[in-house]
């Protein structure tokens, strides 16, 4: 198992946002935690990437426990993550926020190689190279995040609300993007997500929130098809 | 060159070093410090004291004192990891109280009376005054000047910004906040400790109220006009602010407020200083030099 996150539970103050959720991924899977705004998924990513606390649970990520570890080991060990509205560095250029996400990497990968898959992959990063990001337009901001995740070859990619604020056309593109590097990389990803029926389409398992608590789990394909999901997440 | 004009050149190189070792805490790191001239007071005592009281020749006390100032900058810095912005702020404000406090009352500092009879730097047994310290400290800025130059364009450097810009982000790309909070404290606060062995050795007579607050409100005004993060930035500010003072000597009593209301403006106008992308400098010397803009 890659990643395994057993009674996880996040509090702000008094608030209660995750209350004892578990859940997995094996490698090479791609599965998509869905539910409405609110119900806790953002927490869940900032929790495995250790940027909020735990207040209870661990997680297990490759065989290593890493509940006690800071945020940049945890990104040492292979994880990367895709904020929420990007959080592309906006000062910095495109160039150098990739730059940034290969940081101490240079001994282990080929970073002129990965920049040149990534120019291919999104060829829009290619033309504003040594355009500082915030000139970036939304979608191109997302594109770039997810390039800077993917430069470090990660072994797990958190992708968090990637479809907010762009357009639909651009949401498809960003899920073939991600269903493709699942696919044909092996990439294992980790998908939260509003919109749920653009995730399900590409996940192989998904996991269902409700007010921080685990509500359904099963095959991306099964819940697709379920008719109690089907009336209060995709909208029939 | 006149006296007088050499005396002005020589604090405003000072001054520049200092404050581009501000520049590296606050204009790559992104941390606010209000408490610079404490650093700065740190290295002028330390050198002065290991002058008088230690018989050291300056070169054989520098690498102390910056290694003092910036293991004491290493040590302020840690409240850096905990507090954000406005409270490091506050913070960095109460540091420079007590250290200033502390050169004011504890005997060994001097007390009121501060430190005098510091001697002149000797090179190859050349008393350096004048025209000779302004080429040393000159030497010393570059040498600064440089640092930032590598800092910048190096991993530590691209760090420190992504830290700055979005530091949960940074964290989740591998890089550790620690690390390179604590590393632009160490490298601004040394360099700030640099300044003031400089001055202890030029000035001769140094007391406790020379590295107090105001001083650090001078610092600060100083990076933001001329451009937080930039490399040139805090030299131009330097050069301006400390220029200033002179040709309106008449306005003297009013200079604090006129630092104030000069922030003010930039803050509002010109946030990022006279160097900052787009700003109006920057955009006439595009329109002159093809390719300025890099």
């Amino acid at each position: 198992m890659l990643l395994d996150a057993h009674e996880l539970h996040i509090s702000y103050g008094d608030i209660r946002a995750v209350n004892g959720v578990s859940f997995d991924l094996q490698e090479g899977e791609l599965v998509s935690i869905i539910g409405a705004n609110g119900a806790g998924k953002s927490s869940i990513l900032n929790g495995i990437m250790g940027i909020v606390p735990l207040r209870k649970g661990s997680i297990h990520f490759d065989t290593d426990e890493i509940t006690s570890l800071a945020t940049h080991q945890r990104a040492k060990a292979g994880i990367r993550m895709v904020p929420e509205r990007a959080r592309v560095f906006p000062r910095l250029t495109v160039y150098e926020n990739l730059m940034a996400g290969a940081y101490g990497l240079r001994k282990r990968i080929k970073i002129a190689k990965q920049i040149a898959w990534l120019h291919d992959l999104f060829p829009i990063l290619k033309e504003r190279n040594n355009q500082p990001a915030n000139t970036l337009s939304g979608g191109e901001q997302q594109q770039l995040s997810i390039a800077r995740a993917l430069i470090s070859e990660p072994k797990l990619l958190l992708v968090d609300e990637v479809s907010m604020g762009l357009m639909p056309k651009l949401v498809d593109q960003v899920f073939e993007v991600l269903k493709q590097l699942n696919r044909d990389h092996g990439l294992s990803i980790l998908v939260v997500e509003q919109n749920a029926m653009a995730s399900l389409k590409i996940s192989h398992r998904a996991y269902v929130l409700e007010t921080g608590t685990c509500v359904h789990e099963g095959r991306a394909s099964e819940l697709l098809e379920d008719p109690k999901v089907k009336e209060v997440y995709l909208g029939h | 060159m006149s006296a007088y004009l050499i005396t002005i050149a020589t604090l405003i190189a000072i001054y520049a070093i200092v404050v581009c070792g501000l520049n590296v805490i606050v204009g790559f790191a992104g941390q606010i410090s209000l408490g610079h001239a404490a650093f700065f007071g740190i290295g002028a005592y330390s050198a002065a004291l290991l002058a008088t009281k230690g018989g050291l020749s300056f070169w054989t006390a520098l690498p102390c004192v910056i290694a003092v100032s910036a293991f004491i900058g290493l040590l302020l810095g840690l409240p850096s990891l905990r507090v954000k912005a406005d409270f490091l702020a506050i913070t960095t404000i109460g540091i420079n109280f007590i250290v200033e406090a502390l050169f004011l009352y504890v005997p060994f500092f001097g007390g009121a009376l501060g430190i005098g009879g510091i001697p002149r730097v000797m090179f190859f047994g050349i008393k350096l005054k004048g025209l000779a310290f302004f080429y040393l400290c000159l030497f010393f800025l570059v040498v600064v000047i440089l640092i930032c130059w590598w800092f910048r364009r190096s991993w530590a450097g691209l760090a420190c910004f992504a830290l700055r810009e979005e530091e949960s982000a940074a964290a989740s790309m591998g890089i550790s906040p620690v690390r390179f909070k604590l590393l632009a404290f160490v490298i601004g606060t040394g360099m700030a400790g640099l300044g003031g062995a400089l001055y202890a050795h030029y000035i001769r007579f140094i007391a406790a109220t020379d590295f107090a607050f105001p001083v650090s409100i001078l610092f600060l005004s100083m990076v933001v006009l001329g451009g937080m993060g930039t490399l040139w930035g805090p030299v131009l500010g330097a050069l301006i602010l400390g220029a200033l003072p002179e040709i309106f000597r008449p306005l003297v009593d009013y200079r604090f407020l006129f630092y104030m209301v000069l922030l003010l403006i930039m803050i509002r106008f010109q946030p990022g200083g006279l160097l900052g992308e787009r700003s109006a400098v920057r955009r006439v010397l595009a329109s002159i030099i093809p390719g300025a803009h890099q």
